[in-house]
């Protein structure tokens, strides 16, 4: 069947079963590759987006629950880099093989829009969803509360 | 075209470079280093002129230096280093420069510090090309001087550079190397190069300032060029159920549950599991998975329990009966402990650990219908390697084998291994299909065909003389032979030397006399392969815990008894010590421990102190604070390098504390993120790292500090309790049981 929805601000249509997950949908329907593959089971949050303006596990999110909802991917984030994270995350030289990144900055882009000052503690414990084998972590911090001070 | 080759040796042959180049011109030199001079003619505008000025370096008459990348990316940053180094050496202007991946040709762009083969791993990059890139660059350099004197009539010594331009201080002129581009020809001999030709240290630009990585902007705006990215008309998607055991394969196949997938095309049957193809990746994971499939049980791992393995491995290293090879023998190696007042024992062991890189291995093929050659799109550490699976595969030459390399997902060893399973995959698939094919593994894939960090066992003794020195060593390792599985080819080469495995438990700095390292071979049947820290993380968790032992056994300070034994190695002494002042090492911290480690780590220096606290209810270790100092000689990138050290600490926890694979006959018992568990940000405390700059020829970086964690953990449980572990991971009920005893 086909469910639409707005991603990045376009609306699309999309031909699929209700029950795929929305990850794949970006990623082989809509050639939106910055969201990735990492788990599959919302452990690693590689595949993180947001979903009206909330964080969501794409791999855990069904097409249908995005029915006539707005999405946003990395690509989405800002048409230049120039998202605060973004820019925080180049200043602060956080991504080593960058696989997981994109997922890491949207799971920061919505802790700042909802919280813009951010303690260590809430940096800490809103980010600990997004694995990154790299151990970027410090660079994380770092880069979240130069973010949360240049916004 | 025109071309000057230079050097003595054979030509290597003849297929096309990327660069457009032929391949006769790369020669190779007495000195195992390639080194070419060309000049492209192409008939083209005057403003479009392009100098190809050997295969490494293109310079155009805008001034864009191109220059090739012989590493793989994998986020430790030596695509950038690299050509960093070549720039330096050449005086280019490092914003004018655009670098662009290097052909798979070993002959021209492999390691010289890795047996001349692409390979990005073992943290050799920067280390193993660092002195070729410079006289390449210098050579470029020479040769661009050489030109701008004859054109000015001036001598080539009253020449001077800077940044992309060559300067006449005598009469005030200047030119910029894309105006030389325009008229540069090449000497009929290429300008040898001596040591003073090189820059002075002091005078780099480049080197030991940090600039941003090429990529980085790539990798924050999801456009980074991951294989499992690649998408074109016309491409399947397939996946590979493997078997469980290496050296198996199906004995029966009933694929009915996979035909009832939507999306599913067909089964592909291979010899060591079963391929589907489906229409998008999803259907193809759901297919495989819905597979039923008996092995043949034929392959000598079905009935391996890594636990019971475990033990066998330990009464072997024990037995002093068991045959052994020997690693490392210095002074009267173990036959001195007889002379000994005292003698020591402990025993330590690690399980299997699985690398867990944030990308599954994947791999895209596109086969000739006709068998006769392939297009590879892969991430892997080694390009040559790559492109010799997938011909070998195939049964044609590697010139038929067309390869674009894309960035890794993490490596860690993983993408590394002399087979290439992955790439085999994906070949074989197409072949079968005669269509392109993307091969993806779930993560459940990744873990259960992991090719895991050994089991291993290691019984320690120790010999103190009568004036209390420690004087002999002995350290009999038993473990399956990483070399042998990961690499068969360097095996060989290396006399059937399982370095892989081996290396770090020969102890080059502590000034002990009378040493022995002796390997039991074990056979378990089970896949091994390098992971971060390599045979370091097991080995120097053994020697590093038991120095710590021996310390408390003598009464002395763990910091200090090391510092005592590393009197001799200035380095070293260097990095202990600064560790410890960076810690506070003498400041006592009410319920919290500080435990230490120092390796050499192929002539990196390093040292960690941690902080630990345990709750002793549920038997799980905090950790507080990590300090770590490192000596890698000159640092190229410093700021890489010490983020390169935070990554080497948080893997480093993982494997010391979590990370934890167990097999049941023969199968691994762990399927995702749940059951292997690897750290997150809230598992990461403070890590202090500091750099000690030294003019020494650079060495690695890339896994140095992951070996120092778990036994500087165990040491600093030691200081708070009193107990020792000597298992890792030390998972909490490893730490309540060793609590209890």
């Amino acid at each position: 069947m086909s469910i639409a929805f707005r991603v990045n601000g376009r609306d699309v249509s999309v031909e699929s079963e209700p029950d795929a997950r929305l990850l794949w949908v970006l990623r082989e329907q809509l050639q939106l590759t910055g969201t990735r593959y990492g788990c599959g089971t919302g452990l690693c949050g590689a595949c993180m987006v947001h979903v009206d303006g909330d964080r969501a596990f794409s791999c855990q999110t069904s097409l249908h629950e995005v029915a006539g909802r707005s999405v946003t991917t990395i690509e989405g984030l800002s048409p230049d880099s120039s998202h605060p994270v973004q820019k925080a995350w180049l200043a602060e030289s956080v991504p080593q093989c960058g696989y997981c990144q994109s997922g890491q900055i949207m799971s920061a882009a919505d802790l700042l829009a909802k919280t813009p000052n951010p303690t260590r503690d809430q940096i800490v414990e809103h980010m600990s969803t997004n694995l990154c084998r790299c151990g970027t972590y410090p660079r994380i911090v770092r880069a979240i509360e130069r973010a949360a001070k240049e916004a | 075209m025109t071309i000057f080759a230079l050097g003595s040796g054979a030509a290597a042959d003849s297929a096309p470079d990327a660069s457009g180049l032929d391949r006769r011109m790369f020669m190779r030199g007495a000195g195992g280093l390639t080194f070419a001079v060309a000049i492209g003619l192409p008939a083209l505008a005057a403003e479009a002129r392009r100098v190809d000025l050997g295969p490494w370096v293109t310079l155009s008459t805008d001034g864009t230096i191109t220059i090739r990348g012989p590493a793989t990316e994998m986020g430790q940053g030596s695509r950038t280093s690299l050509p960093l180094i070549f720039a330096e050496e050449m005086d280019a202007d490092w914003s004018k420069v655009r670098i662009v991946r290097a052909a798979p040709i070993d002959a021209v762009y492999g390691n010289p510090g890795f047996g001349g083969v692409m390979y990005t791993a073992g943290s050799s990059a920067v280390t193993g090309y660092y002195k070729a890139l410079r006289q390449f660059g210098a050579q470029v350099r020479l040769v661009l001087l050489d030109n701008v004197a004859r054109r000015w009539n001036v001598p080539a010594s009253e020449l001077t550079t800077e940044a992309s331009t060559v300067v006449h201080a005598a009469s005030g002129r200047r030119i910029g190397y894309g105006e030389i581009a325009a008229f540069a020809e090449m000497p009929a001999k290429a300008p040898e190069v001596r040591d003073a030709d090189l820059k002075d240290p002091k005078t780099f630009r480049l080197i030991g300032k940090d600039v941003m990585r090429v990529e980085l902007p790539t990798k924050v705006n999801g456009t980074a060029d991951y294989a499992i990215n690649v998408a074109f008309p016309g491409l399947l998607h397939g996946a590979v159920l493997r078997t469980p055991v290496p050296g198996d394969g199906p004995a029966a196949i009933d694929d009915s549950a996979a035909k009832a997938v939507r999306g599913f095309i067909r089964t592909v049957p291979l010899p060591y599991g079963v391929g589907v193809l489906a229409d998008s990746t999803v259907a193809a994971l759901a297919a495989k998975d819905a597979l039923k499939v008996t092995w043949t049980r034929k392959a000598k791992g079905w009935g391996f329990d890594s636990e019971k393995g475990l033990e066998e491995f330990a009464a072997a290293a024990r037995d002093p009966a068991r045959p052994s090879k020997p690693w490392e023998t210095a002074g009267g190696g173990a036959a001195a402990l007889a002379a000994c007042a005292s003698v020591h024992e402990a025993e330590y062991r690690c399980d299997f650990a699985y690398h867990a890189q944030m990308e599954p291995l994947n791999a895209v093929a596109s086969v000739a219908a006709d068998g006769s050659a392939c297009e590879l799109w892969v991430g892997t550490q080694s390009q040559t390697m790559a492109v010799t699976a997938a011909a070998t595969t195939l049964g044609i030459g590697p010139d038929k084998v067309t390869f674009h390399e894309h960035l890794l997902g993490g490596g860690f060893g993983r993408r590394g291994p002399r087979d290439m399973e992955f790439v085999v995959d994906a070949v074989l698939l197409s072949q079968a299909v005669k269509q392109p094919v993307k091969m993806v593994w779930s993560r459940e894939d990744d873990i259960r065909n992991g090719r895991f960090h050994p089991l291993t066992a290691h019984h320690m003794k120790a010999g103190f003389d009568a004036a209390g020195q420690l004087v002999a060593w002995h350290h009999r390792k038993a473990a399956d032979v990483v070399t042998e599985f990961q690499d068969p080819v360097r095996y060989q080469k290396a006399g059937q030397k399982d370095f892989i495995g081996m290396l770090g438990a020969e102890l080059k700095t502590y000034g002990i006399p009378n040493r022995q390292v002796d390997q039991i071979t074990m056979d378990s049947g089970m896949r091994t392969q390098a992971l971060r820290g390599i045979g370091f993380g097991p080995n120097k968790w053994a020697v590093e815990v038991f120095i710590d032992e021996l310390a408390i056994l003598r009464g002395a300070d763990p910091l200090a008894f090391r510092l005592d034994l590393l009197k001799g190695s200035p380095r070293a002494h260097a990095v202990v010590d600064k560790a410890g002042r960076m810690a506070d090492w003498s400041r006592k911290r009410e319920g919290r421990g500080l435990g230490v480690a120092y390796i050499d780590y192929s002539g990196t220096q390093i040292a960690g102190v941690v902080e630990v606290s345990v709750d002793r209810a549920s038997g799980q270790i905090k950790l507080h604070d990590v300090w770590i100092a490192l000596d890698c000689g000159v640092t190229v990138q410093p700021d890489n390098i010490v983020a390169q050290t935070e990554g080497c600490v948080v893997y480093g926890i993982g494997l010391a504390l979590s990370e934890r694979i167990t097999m049941v006959d023969g199968e691994v018992q762990q399927s995702n993120f749940y059951d292997y568990l690897i750290p997150r940000m809230r598992d990461v405390p403070a890590i202090h790292v500091e750099l000690i700059a030294t003019p020494n020829h650079p060495t690695g970086v890339g896994q140095m500090a992951t070996p120092v964690i778990a036994p500087a953990i165990s040491n600093a449980v030691a200081a708070l309790t009193g107990k020792r572990l000597r298992h890792m991971p030390m998972t909490p009920d490893r730490v309540l049981e060793t609590m209890k005893a």
